[in-house]
């Protein structure tokens, strides 16, 4: 068992961050705390990292305790906090041996984890003059320096654009090959399903749900979707009949439907030949796949980027 | 437009009151401060003027006390058995000033001078003419002269023949009083701006959070910032000795070991305070208030620019266990006067006590997120 959290509990001044969390996550497994803001999803992480103290409850990483064993466990955990801003007129190459120093490693493991970062090319560079994406490597890079045994990144990829999302996926996703535990939190569905084999949803300090990406969408009920927005005022759509059709939602006074479809590609041309017929006209149509936010959305009554 | 300017304003005004530690140092430190201050400079009267008597005779010295007191010859004199005489002038004339006089001989008025304890010394030879010995580039001397030879005019003790020798000697002069003085401000301000501010600016960072997550130890991280700066110090001290040497050559009178010891004394005392500063403080508003409401005191207090001898008595033996008075002492007796290893041992014990004391509380309370 690399994290174990038993009946966890934080709250600071009136706000319960956390409320009796329960989480156990095997060795090399990847794990995501999803999320939106205020979830409490940095209030964990940062009980398991050692950072604060839970007013109640028992945190166990790799079957030992914060109190009785920080030496130990500082080797052995790897992290990335939410923002960090490192020394700006260090360069990456010295920033990485700095903290390198501190766990004794070689310069050779700097040289590695350049390579890994994909930041050879800046290890002369200042950090003050590197991008936000490549800021995020570089505490990636530093996360990873001691090879943890569990790593634990707090929402790595926030505030970067998509293309440097994508390319901290790829280090990351190259890096869980090694079976290191990843304990990462987001408020990004596609992050926790791209990188992560389990997802547990947080809101309000608690924990809503559990499980693989397809036990959740389970949970949730079966089928895709077609959301449509009738243009006409108060029009009348008898889509329920159609072929394929599990449940319609349907608001008259916006125009706003919902169809839960067994298969899109069944339902779809029935669907616009019937908005034809009706002589409608459709001022948005969107198929798509259930998402996480959908089942965030069901069980929270939020969305999750809110 | 006046509207958004309106709540641009007023939300500003909120998150002004809303932190209390900025509130306090905007509107309470300045207060205290003028408090302090107001009680230190507002009754200048009040300062003690120290004028050391000078005769080599030893009858002379002896019969100084009832010398001065037929001089001076006021009902508000006060003569101690020590050789004192306290005398306060000009109660209603707006020029009120009291002076202490104290008979030495002229060996023993070099050193009070080089300390600080005497503004200027009078000679006189047998026909009771009187001379003047200060030097002339110090303001506080120059104005206690000026105060005493009024006073004695009114006396009408000014029908002796009085006369100005100005003290320009390598030891005795202001600048061989300031410089060590300053010496031990740079000490001082290179430990609290530079470990306790430094500090504090990684705290807001949050690197001091992910340093500390590693597993470097504590203790070793703060040392190292305080090493660091130590040595930067050391050359700083290196720098400003090299100019005084050759623009007002001021040199090392006592031993170097005894320099050596005070300076790494000094340099643990405020390490030390340095990180209790900033073991707590979450904002720059809040370190910047901190690091001033240690400074400034010792700033006015401890004789880096003039004497603290001129304050009043009570005040004396806190003003001496003050960092930065010990350590402007221990500075000033080596360079000037030249005092050994012996007679640094007790400050810095004193110095290397307060540092260790600040280091293990700071270490104990320290924030580290």
């Amino acid at each position: 068992m690399a994290i174990e959290v038993r009946n966890v509990c934080k709250s600071f001044k009136d706000v319960d961050a956390v409320r009796n969390a329960n989480l156990r996550v095997e060795s090399g497994e990847a794990l995501a705390l999803l999320g939106p803001n205020g979830a409490g999803k940095t209030t964990l992480v940062e009980m398991i990292e050692g950072v604060q103290i839970p007013d109640s409850g028992e945190i166990q990483i790799l079957g030992k305790s914060w109190k009785n064993d920080e030496h130990f466990l500082r080797q052995e955990i790897g992290l990335a906090l939410q923002e960090t801003r490192f020394q700006e007129r260090l360069t990456v190459e010295e920033t990485l041996r700095l903290f390198a120093s501190f766990y004794q490693l070689k310069k050779e493991r700097t040289n590695e984890v350049l390579e890994i970062i994909q930041l050879e090319s800046k290890r002369k560079t200042w950090v003050v003059e590197l991008s936000g994406g490549q800021r995020q490597r570089l505490a990636l890079g530093i996360a990873i320096l001691p090879r943890p045994r569990i790593l634990i990144l707090d929402e790595p990829t926030t505030g970067l654009d998509p293309n440097a999302r994508r390319d901290l996926w790829k280090i990351l996703e190259d890096f869980k090959a090694t079976g290191t535990t990843l304990l990462l939190t987001t408020h990004y569905m596609e992050e926790a399903e791209f990188l992560c084999e389990r997802i547990v949803m947080l809101d309000q300090g608690k924990i809503l749900a559990d499980g693989t990406l397809n036990q959740l969408l389970d949970k949730f009920g079966e089928g895709d979707l077609i959301e449509y927005v009738i243009t006409e005022a108060n029009p009348s759509v008898e889509a329920r009949a159609l072929c394929g059709v599990i449940s319609s939602n349907w608001n008259n006074e916006t125009g706003h439907g919902l169809l839960t479809v067994n298969s899109i590609s069944e339902t779809l041309p029935a669907f616009l030949d019937l908005i034809k017929s009706s002589a409608l006209t459709l001022s948005s149509l969107e198929c798509r796949r259930r998402t996480l936010d959908d089942l965030f959305l069901a069980m929270s009554g939020r969305h999750l980027d809110e | 437009m006046n509207n958004i300017l309106l709540r641009l304003v007023i939300s500003q005004f909120k998150i002004f009151f809303r932190e209390p530690g900025v509130v306090f140092w905007s509107f309470g430190f300045p207060i205290v401060m003028a408090w302090i201050l107001g009680i230190a400079f507002a009754n200048k009267g009040e300062i003690l003027r120290n004028v050391a008597i000078v005769s080599e005779s030893p009858q002379a010295l002896s019969a100084l006390p009832q010398w001065l007191h037929k001089k001076t010859g006021t009902v508000n004199t006060e003569l101690s058995t020590e050789a004192e005489l306290e005398w306060e002038v000009g109660q209603n004339s707006g020029e009120q000033a009291r002076f202490r006089f104290r008979a030495m001989t002229e060996e023993e008025a070099v050193l009070a001078l080089k300390r600080g304890k005497i503004a200027l010394w009078i000679e006189t030879d047998s026909e009771s003419n009187l001379s003047y010995r200060f030097d002339p580039d110090n303001a506080e001397a120059r104005l206690t002269y000026l105060l005493l030879e009024g006073a004695f005019r009114q006396q009408k003790t000014s029908e002796l023949k009085a006369e100005v020798r100005p003290l320009t000697m390598v030891g005795i002069r202001y600048v061989d009083f300031l410089v060590p003085g300053l010496m031990a401000m740079s000490i001082m301000n290179a430990c609290l701006w530079g470990i306790g501010w430094n500090l504090i600016e990684l705290r807001i960072k949050k690197l001091l959070r992910r340093m500390v997550a590693t597993p470097l130890k504590k203790s070793i991280f703060l040392i190292s910032h305080g090493l660091n700066r130590m040595i930067l110090s050391a050359a700083e001290m290196l720098l400003l000795y090299i100019f005084a040497y050759f623009y007002f050559d001021i040199s090392i009178q006592g031993s170097l070991s005894a320099l050596a010891l005070v300076f790494f004394s000094g340099y643990c005392a405020f390490s030390g305070i340095a990180v209790l500063i900033s073991s707590r403080v979450q904002n720059t508003q809040s370190g910047n208030g901190m690091i001033n409401v240690v400074t400034m005191p010792m700033f006015i207090l401890s004789g880096v620019f003039f004497s603290y001898h001129n304050f009043p008595d009570w005040l004396i033996p806190y003003v001496e266990v003050l960092p930065l008075t010990m350590l402007t002492n221990s500075l000033r007796g080596i360079i000037t006067e030249g005092i050994g290893l012996a007679q640094v041992i007790q400050p810095s014990i004193g110095l290397f006590a307060i540092g260790a004391f600040c280091f293990s509380l700071g270490l104990k309370f320290y924030r580290w997120h």
